[in-house]
């Protein structure tokens, strides 16, 4: 059995194997039952979108100043166009909204830069968005300083405190996440039991007792006289509550880290802190964040609930709009907008969080 | 903290601040005084601010009068019951609400996520749709829309949508018929059992059988049969024992039936389809979890299809997806407190609101409610630990 | 099984590869594949990475779909009828690279499943055919341990004795040691020579030349997606005729 062998040429796919007609086959018609399904989805399809499509797009009414300017068959988007300010800004004085566009502006560039791969210096930025910025922010916001009129805090509202919740919860969760989660995994009993009670007290109960715990009882913490704003309190909730969620982020992150990085460094004679803070903690960090990130996403949803206690966010002033005399009976267009802008972000932090999964899995591959 | 050498026997002993194990114990004295301090600090205002505003503490109030009415109740109450009642009451609203909304979720949640997985590409587009639209909404806006965009929006009583004259929905809520069991009726649910009995037998019986010849009887249809036909034809030669109180429109409101109210439809729908979205993933996830060699090993071996996936994938995959799937239960029992949103008697609405601003007693209110909540988390917990120790895969 | 051509004489191959064409996507990954294997003949299948030799055996018991040509297993020929394709499967054995046994089962479990679930055998004739294949295999004391708990080399004589329980009259190896660290390749390479030995038909897809050297009956060389060199090992190893071959020897040998 011997041959001497000339070399196939490599030869394109029958056509009834690749090409637009074979994908419809092999994925949507490959035979009865399958067709079936597909027939049936398309009339789900159909089902669904075209009234949808008709009342929001084909129907609505766009433009004008009052509800006179909207038929009733379509969507009346001139209801969101006439409160757009107050759903974005709250309350917030029409003459100082500038501040409130610099602040998100100066965070949104900050972020795009942690989030984009190939731009340097990112620890430089890291550290100044969680010390320097919180203080600018303040600043910007609250007011009172470098002649900026100060704008009290019930005033806050819509998107932006909505964002304001979500931020400050979270870089408040972060640092005492680290410490919770550095605690449960020392040695020493007491600091393990407490660190546990702790954090599985806060991940056992709602959101919402925990606001009303905030709101009901931390005025009875104080002395007597002092009293806490409303949004602090909130703060002071949604932060604890947070903090318990993210320690079990940390927790994870930290046990992805081999032992041996912590032994090679405390071979090398560093202390526990500077063990953790320059060797463990920066690459678990890197580890975390797709986890940091799903966190953020639940809080930035979470944050819906402060209304329950007298707060306005974005949803809570939809709501407070919906019950305004002059625009009775527009309850859909306001949902379908909040929906519309809660889910544009969430969806876009999911995805990104989705994709740096996959960059840390290929990049740790061992 | 895996390095701490063991303590030395030998040697100079160090100082006392540099002793490895005295500073743990130094650390952690300071700790529990601070925490101590802390809480005496707390207590101390507490408890001032109490007496100033004239609060009593203690958990008298339960057995006073709670003076207002709850809308739904599973168990007798009115104006006249106490608080702790109330409490009662509110517990299991919110037990309702969360038992069906887990049911709901769990057959959505896997008929979703099992679609996702479809080798048809519009299903499964549609399965992801579903997924990304429904996860990354508020829970709060979806309770929202559900109360105030749909069931707000149904016609009156008069102009009601109804199915076959004896399911209506309005405004007011969903009326359904109740059904009436006169005395005959206790030879059907005995047929039930009857047919559950026989069907455990049945399988035993089955598998003892597979096991010493190998053959095998369909126990899962004839098992079906049973339970479904036996107690319908007991019902039928008892001559149907059952009347139906049907909803009447009286004036401008139904009398009679069962009346399941807005708030409890809406935020039930609401927890189901959210909560479905998460289980879906879940189940996307455990079983894409299990390696394609699974499949084709057991494909080698000629195991038809529907063997592969009872034997040897679904096994593997509910190992993965239960510890999650418990998760999400827990998070629709504790999603269930937003009903206070929209006004659901549930235990926190009911207690840690109307009975919390009645009586003033803040402490003692939420303490209660917040140990509700832990004591079903714990639960919960154990159960998972438990189950996780037992399927564990062994190895090494 | 098609006994009339079975019986008709050892003439009828086991296993017929005619003008098989397979591609993923627009990707030509087997070219006009011609193979005849017959009974109890071991059959060795060399390559560089991508050459498509697994695609090739795992065409044969069809966990990969060819989209031109025509394979027959044991005179049944391999269409998209799911009947026929279990028929083939019942009388093809596998063994994988990763082993892919069952790790919720222990190993006489994962012996038993097929023999009780597809060939309707009880469970105490299943397990008494699964001891002894486990005997042969050298690893019976383990029987009632779960795959987690052994060394990849006891993973898979595991697996090649799962694959005889089924009785197969073909049995198809990818790359069976290629994941296992070197201490344990000789005890399976010692369980495939035995199996040879007593005539079973092999493909066998792998880069252990000692082994093709010991019991090929013919050693192919397959480059591209199509069959550059077949011959029995002498000719094959001294006296390669093609370039290609050539090569690739030089270079595997060399290791």
């Amino acid at each position: 059995m011997t041959n001497q062998h000339k070399m196939i040429a490599a030869r394109p796919a029958p056509s009834s194997t690749v090409g637009p007609w074979a994908w419809l086959r092999t994925n949507l018609f490959s035979g009865p039952v399958n067709t079936l399904f597909t027939l049936a989805g398309l009339y789900l399809l159909y089902l669904l979108l075209a009234p949808t499509i008709q009342w929001a797009f084909i129907n609505a009414d766009w433009v004008g100043t009052s509800r006179d300017d909207c038929s009733r068959e379509g969507a009346c988007w001139v209801f969101i166009g006439a409160r757009f300010t107050q759903f974005i800004y709250g309350l917030y004085p029409r003459g100082e909204i500038w501040r409130v566009d610099i602040t998100f502006v100066t965070f949104a560039v900050l972020i795009a830069w942690l989030a984009i791969p190939r731009l340097p210096l990112k620890r430089w930025v890291a550290m100044g968005t969680l010390m320097v910025f919180p203080v600018f922010a303040y600043i910007m916001l609250y007011g009172g300083y470098f002649g900026l009129p100060v704008v009290e805090t019930h005033r806050w509202g819509g998107l932006m405190l909505t964002l304001v919740l979500a931020v400050v919860g979270m870089t408040g969760a972060l640092p005492i996440g680290i410490l919770l989660a550095l605690g449960r995994r020392s040695q020493m009993p007491i600091v393990k039991s407490f660190c546990v009670v702790f954090i599985e007290f806060w991940r056992g109960v709602p959101l919402i007792t925990v606001l009303f715990m905030a709101s009901v009882m931390l005025p009875l913490f104080m002395p007597t006289g002092v009293s806490v704003d409303r949004l602090v309190r909130a703060f002071i909730g949604i932060t604890l509550f947070q903090s318990a969620y993210m320690a079990e982020v940390i927790r994870g992150g930290l046990q992805a880290i081999p032992r041996g990085q912590e032994e090679a460094a405390a071979a090398l004679g560093m202390s526990y802190w500077k063990r953790m803070g320059l060797i463990v903690l920066p690459q678990a960090l890197k580890m975390m964040i797709p986890g940091i990130v799903n966190t953020f996403i639940s809080l930035f949803k979470d944050t819906t609930l402060v209304m329950i206690i007298g707060l306005f966010d974005l949803l809570g002033i939809v709501q407070a709009a919906l019950s305004d005399s002059r625009w009775l009976g527009f309850a859909l267009e306001g949902y379908v907008f909040a929906a519309f802008v809660f889910w544009l972000f969430c969806f876009s932090m999911s995805r990104y969080s989705q994709y740096l999964e996959r960059k840390l899995h290929t990049g740790h591959k061992r | 903290m895996s390095v701490r050498p063991k303590a030395h026997t030998t040697g100079p002993k160090p100082p006392f601040w540099r002793d490895r194990a005295k500073r743990a114990l130094i650390f952690q004295a300071l700790l529990i005084v601070a925490v101590a301090v802390f809480l005496l600090i707390i207590i101390g205002n507490t408890q001032a601010n109490l007496s100033a505003r004239g609060i009593t503490t203690g958990f008298g109030f339960l057995t006073n009068t709670a003076g207002f009415g709850i809308v739904q109740s599973l168990v007798d109450y009115s104006s006249q019951s106490s608080y702790g009642r109330t409490f009662v009451v509110g517990l299991l609203n919110t037990l309702v609400v969360s038992a069906l909304g887990v049911l709901a979720a769990t057959v959505i949640g896997f008929t979703v996520g099992i679609a996702r997985l479809s080798p048809n590409w519009l299903i499964a587009r549609l399965a992801s749709g579903y997924i990304e639209i429904f996860r990354n909404i508020p829970l709060l806006l979806q309770i929202f829309f559900w109360y105030f965009a749909v069931l707000r929006a149904m016609p009156s009583a008069r102009d009601s949508y109804s199915l076959g004259e004896v399911v209506f929905l309005n405004v007011r809520g969903l009326y359904l018929p109740e059904p009436l069991f006169e005395s005959g009726f206790g030879l059907i649910p005995l047929a039930f059992g009857i047919a559950v009995a026989a069907s455990i037998v049945l399988i035993l019986w089955n598998r003892r059988r597979h096991i010493d010849t190998g053959q095998r009887l369909p126990v899962g249809w004839i098992s079906l049969g049973l339970i479904v036909g036996l107690p319908l034809l007991v019902l039928l030669i008892t001559g149907v024992p059952v009347t139906w109180d049907v909803p009447e429109l009286k004036g401008f409101n139904f009398r009679g039936g069962v009346t399941v109210i807005p708030e409890f439809l809406a935020l039930w729908l609401a927890l189901s389809i959210y909560t479905a979205a998460f289980i879906a993933e879940i189940v996307r996830s455990g079983i894409q979890a299990i390696p394609q060699g699974q499949t084709e090993a057991a494909q080698a071996l000629s195991l038809p299809q529907k063997y592969v996936l009872r034997l040897v994938v679904l096994p593997q995959a509910l190992r993965v997806i239960i510890p999650p799937l418990t998760s999400q239960y827990l998070n629709l029992i504790k999603n269930s407190s937003l009903a206070t949103a929209i006004g659901y008697p549930d235990l926190v609405s009911v207690f840690a609101g109307t009975t919390l601003n009645q009586t003033g007693q803040a402490i003692e209110v939420i303490a209660m409610t917040m140990a509700v909540y832990l004591t079903i988390s714990l639960l919960v917990s154990m159960f998972m630990n438990w189950f996780n120790a037992r399927v564990a895969l062994v190895e090494r | 099984m098609n006994e009339q051509a079975t019986k008709a004489g050892n003439e009828a191959a086991m296993v017929e590869m005619r003008g098989v064409n397979k591609w993923y996507g627009d990707f030509h990954v087997l070219r006009d594949i011609d193979l005849e294997v017959k009974r109890g003949e071991r059959i060795v299948i060399c390559g560089p990475s991508g050459s498509g030799k697994s695609t090739l055996i795992r065409c044969i018991n069809h966990l990969e779909e060819h989209q031109a040509g025509e394979i027959v297993v044991g005179g049944v020929p391999l269409t998209q009828d799911v009947k026929r394709i279990e028929q083939v499967r019942r009388s093809v054995g596998m063994v994988f690279q990763h082993f892919n046994l069952f790790p919720h089962l222990t190993v006489l479990e994962n012996c038993c499943l097929s023999p009780i679930w597809v060939k309707k055998k009880s469970r105490r004739e299943a397990e008494a055919q699964a001891m002894r294949y486990l005997e042969r295999v050298q690893i019976a004391e383990q029987a009632h341990k779960y795959p987690g708990q052994l060394s990849g080399g006891q993973q898979q004589r595991v697996a090649i004795a799962r694959s005889l329980c089924m009785h197969p009259e073909v049995m198809l190896f990818d790359e069976p040691t290629s994941a296992l660290d070197p201490e344990m390749i000789k005890e399976v390479l010692d369980v495939m020579i035995e199996l040879a030995h007593e005539g079973m038909t092999m493909l066998c897809v792998t880069h252990e030349m000692g082994f093709a050297k010991t019991v090929a009956d013919r050693v192919i060389f397959m480059d591209q997606g199509q069959i550059i060199e077949e011959n029995a090992p002498e000719t094959f190893f001294n006296h390669p005729q093609s370039e290609r071959t050539q090569l690739f020897l030089s270079q595997i040998l060399h290791r």
